[in-house]
């Protein structure tokens, strides 16, 4: 998805921080717009102020410094209950006093809606997630993925046009979780709702995402639809967090017209693709897709760097193999190949040449 | 929605197969392995486990049985024992019970007879004033009574007394009375008189268990029931000379089981003299002389000479001790609380009194367990309510606290544990006292006139204030730990769904908090209940509670029945209440802590 101006946006994070103490920030500058009908994830490690910023979206927290706007209007002063944005949490919050159809109307009564149009919407909810027999259920009597359910369906019954999830699958297991991350993207796409979705699950923020942002450190790495961010990572941060990549340590050489040469600490030279680096002499790490390194040398195109490499360990995985080398002194580059009828079998101890593309090979920055 | 979604409800939505799954176990129990049902060998191997949980407790229930509940059921039974009448005078009272006291007639002659030989007893052993005690409680008088005639009774028939032991010198030697009275088959004779004055000087017999513990473990001293009188009595004696065998054995026993006496070295009491001049007189004197023993010569002579000598009726010489012998109501007195067992602990802790007519309110100016009992209940719910409108607030603030003030917060709370509890309430008494502290503030500031200084102390003002003080922790701690289980994301989740911040309150925090509440309401109520110290420094005569009263039974009066029967209605008043909050908000809903 492309980047939105301002003048669409539907939320929008204007030069954001947020500190606890007074001493340290754990949102730095944060900035952020998202339009309308967009699914974002903020995906980070524990600790990178994912659940802050989705706090200070929902009121609950107010920004140290800078605006949030909602609808094109800054949010700061309007308390929670009347910012009108769903919210689901890790631990579901379904109040254990009032069944599962009281919850439901919870929201609905404090709005004053009358009883019969309450119940439709309450009815209506619960079959949208398939949970139509079990309004007369407390919460404690149902199982964590219907909780979520429910939780899904209180947060969705006022029709807000925001909802906010933080980590609501983080307590299901997988099975579970990828059938509810399913159905949440679909029922968001269905419903036309935006989301912001909190997760540290990576293959979760890559599967149900229109764009994802990755924080570290109370700031954006980067904020990208998953395939720009999965194949052209803008840091090595972002490289090393998103998928399996190898790094390769060195000093840029030569730097010109998109390419650039980096002398590894192992003595070779090898081409690769400048992304945030600008001069020679500067430190860098080479990053490359475990599945994007080939063996058969016929296989690569004009222009492919080759290395040595030597088998250090074979894995098969069904559907791929994985082989571990040493390649320029470092024991840790993995590569991973199709399990294909023509596919060669690796041996431990094995001597052969690797190459890449050099578009394929990521020379960022080195911290 | 795609048909992949129905994957998770699958797991718990009731479907017609399982609804016959279901029927079918019920009808043909499943079995285990080795073919017996399921359920019996689950069972047995719970049953195991059981037993062996049990053995692991064991020693600590039986202490908490022992010292918790042991306690309890005596004071129980004592609220309605009542076997001191019929211990003390057992030949009266089953005398009495021919006697009708509705009618205003005196007791017969044998009533005074039988009340003779008893009380004499009772005074030699020294029991007589225990019971006038008792039975004073109900008939305020009786006591000085029982004194009085117990130092007459030596007196009693004094002449016939006087004359035996001029008759010749023999009577006047243990010795002889001895040899009297000694003889062959009197065995069982000895131990129903055994029973009766054991039972009289409240000496219990040994158990078949303390009979064990002795003959096996320990050297004990020999048991009350063995121990050698140092006589036979004689069956020919019994038959012929029954009131004085009698009171020769009561001597007797008492002599060696109390006084630790040799009944070969005393004189018997005075009503041995009179039993045997009763008796003589009741014998012809064919029977006398046909006695095989030496002294029958004797006994004849003594009875030829005995009946020159006058002897006063019973009944006079007591009307001549105390005029109240001859009026109803002392017998009345004995005949009512005659039985073992005594529903007047209770009827008095109800204010009511047992007349012959049955029972019967007191007069109204007499009543005051009732008020008392209402007020007990008034103030103790006054206080839990104000505790909990004071602790709410701060139990609050205490879960919603940073870590760190709320534990300082926390020891704030506390604080009044770590001082005396006489202090606090002393304390109190310095705050609110006419020249006290808040006082002599309100006067200051010119907010209340010198002279209409405000009364706060030693009235149920003062009672409340700082009861509610005593109590607020027992409050605020099962508060605060429901309060801090609550997690901030419910009130967040309400928040979110547009409920305003009392809403929020109202609909989702205050519902959870409430088994809090209720934890703390019951701490805070059943304590102050049966609070004692407190009212009696502070309460003057408005503020008391039921429990100083009992404290006055227990320490001043000495009347432990009634102090039983007080506790007892207490706590039958604690069991409903606690029974009326399982049925009204369910006890599941309370919860000390996490
Ligand atoms: N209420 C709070 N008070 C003080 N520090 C907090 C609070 N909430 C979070 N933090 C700190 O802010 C940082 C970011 O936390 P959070 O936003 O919860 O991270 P994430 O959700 O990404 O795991 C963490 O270092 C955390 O310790
Ligand atoms: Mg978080």
């Amino acid at each position: 998805m492309a980047e939105q101006g301002n003048g669409e946006a539907f939320v929008a994070f204007e030069r954001v921080q947020k500190s606890y103490d007074g001493e340290t920030l754990v949102v730095k500058d944060l900035n952020l717009s998202m339009p309308k009908g967009e699914f974002l994830t903020m995906l980070g490690p524990s600790g990178s102020g994912k659940t802050t910023c989705l706090m200070m979206l929902a009121g609950f927290e107010t920004a140290t410094h800078g605006d949030i706007l909602l609808d094109g209007v800054s949010i700061n002063n309007i308390p929670p209950h009347k910012r009108g944005i769903g919210m689901v949490f890790q631990n579901y919050a379904l109040f254990p006093h009032m069944t599962v159809a009281e919850n439901l109307a919870f929201p609905l009564e404090v709005r004053k809606i009358g009883k019969a149009e309450r119940e439709k919407k309450v009815r209506h909810a619960l079959d949208m997630v398939q949970m139509g027999e079990f309004g007369n259920r407390r919460p404690a009597q149902l199982s964590g993925g219907q909780q979520q359910r429910i939780a899904l369906a209180r947060a969705l019954v006022f029709e807000p046009e925001l909802v906010l999830m933080d980590e609501p699958l983080g307590a299901l297991d997988k099975q579970l979780r990828e059938h509810m991350q399913f159905e949440i993207t679909n029922l968001a796409h269905d419903l036309g709702i935006t989301v912001v979705y909190v997760t540290h699950d990576q293959t979760e923020a890559l599967t149900m995402s229109d764009r994802v942002a990755v924080f570290n450190d109370g700031r954006i790495q980067q904020l990208a639809a998953p395939d720009e961010l999965y194949e052209r990572p803008q840091n090595s941060f972002v490289a090393q967090f998103i998928g399996e990549n190898n790094t390769l340590e060195g000093t840029i050489q030569d730097i010109a017209d998109g390419r650039c040469t980096v002398r590894l600490d192992g003595g070779e030279l090898i081409d690769a693709n400048p992304i945030n680096v600008t001069k020679p002499g500067e430190r860098t790490r080479v990053s490359i897709r475990p599945e994007r390194v080939e063996i058969n040398k016929d296989r690569l195109g004009e222009g492919a760097h080759t290395l040595k490499a030597k088998v250090l360990e074979f894995v098969y995985m069904g559907d791929i193999f994985r082989t571990r080398l040493r390649v320029a002194g470092k024991d840790d580059f993995v590569i991973k190949t199709r399990n294909a009828p023509d596919q060669v079998r690796l041996k431990p101890g094995q001597d052969i040449e690797i190459g890449w593309m050099p578009e394929d090979c990521r020379a960022l920055d080195a911290h | 929605m795609s048909d992949a979604t129905s994957n998770a409800n699958t797991i718990d939505a009731p479907t017609p197969e399982k609804g016959i799954a279901a029927a079918e176990a019920k009808n043909n129990p499943v079995l285990a392995a080795d073919g017996t049902p399921l359920k019996k060998s689950l069972r047995r191997a719970l049953r195991a486990q059981k037993l062996r949980a049990l053995m692991l407790i064991a020693p600590l229930l039986i202490f908490v049985l022992v010292t918790f509940i042991a306690p309890i059921l005596d004071m129980l039974f004592r609220s309605i024992e009542n076997q001191i009448v019929s211990d003390t005078l057992p030949r009266t009272t089953s005398q009495l019970s021919e006697w009708d006291p509705a009618t205003d007639e005196l007791p017969p002659e044998a009533v005074y007879e039988a009340f003779y030989y008893d009380l004499f007893a009772a005074v030699e052993a020294r029991q007589h004033t225990r019971l006038g005690q008792r039975l004073n409680y109900e008939n305020t008088g009786v006591s000085s009574l029982f004194r009085g005639s117990g130092r007459d009774l030596d007196d009693f028939r004094e002449d016939q007394v006087e004359y035996i032991e001029d008759f010749s010198p023999e009577w006047e030697d243990a010795g002889y009375w001895l040899s009297l009275m000694s003889g062959e088959g009197g065995e069982d004779f000895l131990d129903t008189r055994r029973d009766a004055i054991l039972a009289l000087i409240r000496e219990s017999k040994r158990s078949p268990l303390g009979d064990l513990w002795c003959a096996t473990i320990a050297t004990c001293a020999t048991a009350p029931e063995d121990i050698d009188i140092g006589y036979t009595p004689s069956a020919e004696v019994i038959d012929l000379l029954p009131r004085t065998s009698e009171a020769y054995a009561d001597f007797a026993l008492i002599t060696v089981l109390e006084e630790e006496d040799s009944i070969a070295e005393e004189e018997p009491w005075e009503a041995v003299y009179v039993a045997l001049a009763q008796d003589l007189a009741e014998t012809p004197e064919s029977e006398l002389a046909a006695f095989s023993g030496p002294q029958a010569q004797a006994l004849v002579d003594l009875k030829a000479g005995l009946a020159d000598v006058e002897a006063q009726s019973f009944r006079d010489l007591f009307a001549q001790s105390d005029d109240d012998w001859v009026t109803p109501s002392p017998w009345r007195t004995i005949q009512t609380y005659a039985p073992a067992y005594t529903t007047g602990y209770f009827l008095n802790a109800a204010d009511m009194q047992k007349t012959p007519d049955g029972p019967e309110f007191r007069p109204e100016n007499e009543r005051i367990y009732g008020l008392l009992l209402q007020r007990t209940m008034f103030l103790s719910l006054t206080i839990t309510f104000s505790c909990i409108l004071l602790g709410y607030p701060i139990a609050y603030l205490l879960s919603n606290l940073p870590m760190r003030t709320a534990n300082l917060l926390m020891i704030l709370v506390l604080l009044p544990f770590w001082t005396s509890l006489l202090v606090r309430t002393s304390a109190w008494k310095v705050m609110l006292q006419q020249q006290g502290v808040i006082n002599d503030v309100l006067v200051w500031l010119g907010l209340v006139g010198d002279g209409s200084r405000l009364v706060m102390i030693n009235n149920q003002f003062g009672t409340i204030v700082a009861m509610t003080h005593i109590l607020l922790p027992f409050m605020i701690l099962p508060m605060y730990s429901v309060m801090s289980t609550i997690p901030p994301s419910y009130v967040r989740a309400a928040k979110s769904l547009g409920a305003t911040n009392w809403t929020t309150f109202w609909r989702v925090y205050f519902p959870q908090s409430v088994p809090g509440i209720g934890a703390g309401s019951i701490l805070v109520f059943i304590l102050s209940i049966g609070y004692y110290i407190t009212p009696e420094i502070v309460g003057g005569t408005t503020g008391t509670f039921i429990s100083n009263r009992i404290a006055y039974h227990i320490s001043s009066s000495l009347n432990w029945g009634l102090a039983a029967a007080l506790g007892s209605i207490l706590l039958v008043v604690v069991l409903a209440l606690y029974w009326a909050y399982d049925r009204i908000v369910g006890i599941d809903n309370v919860k000390l802590g996490g």
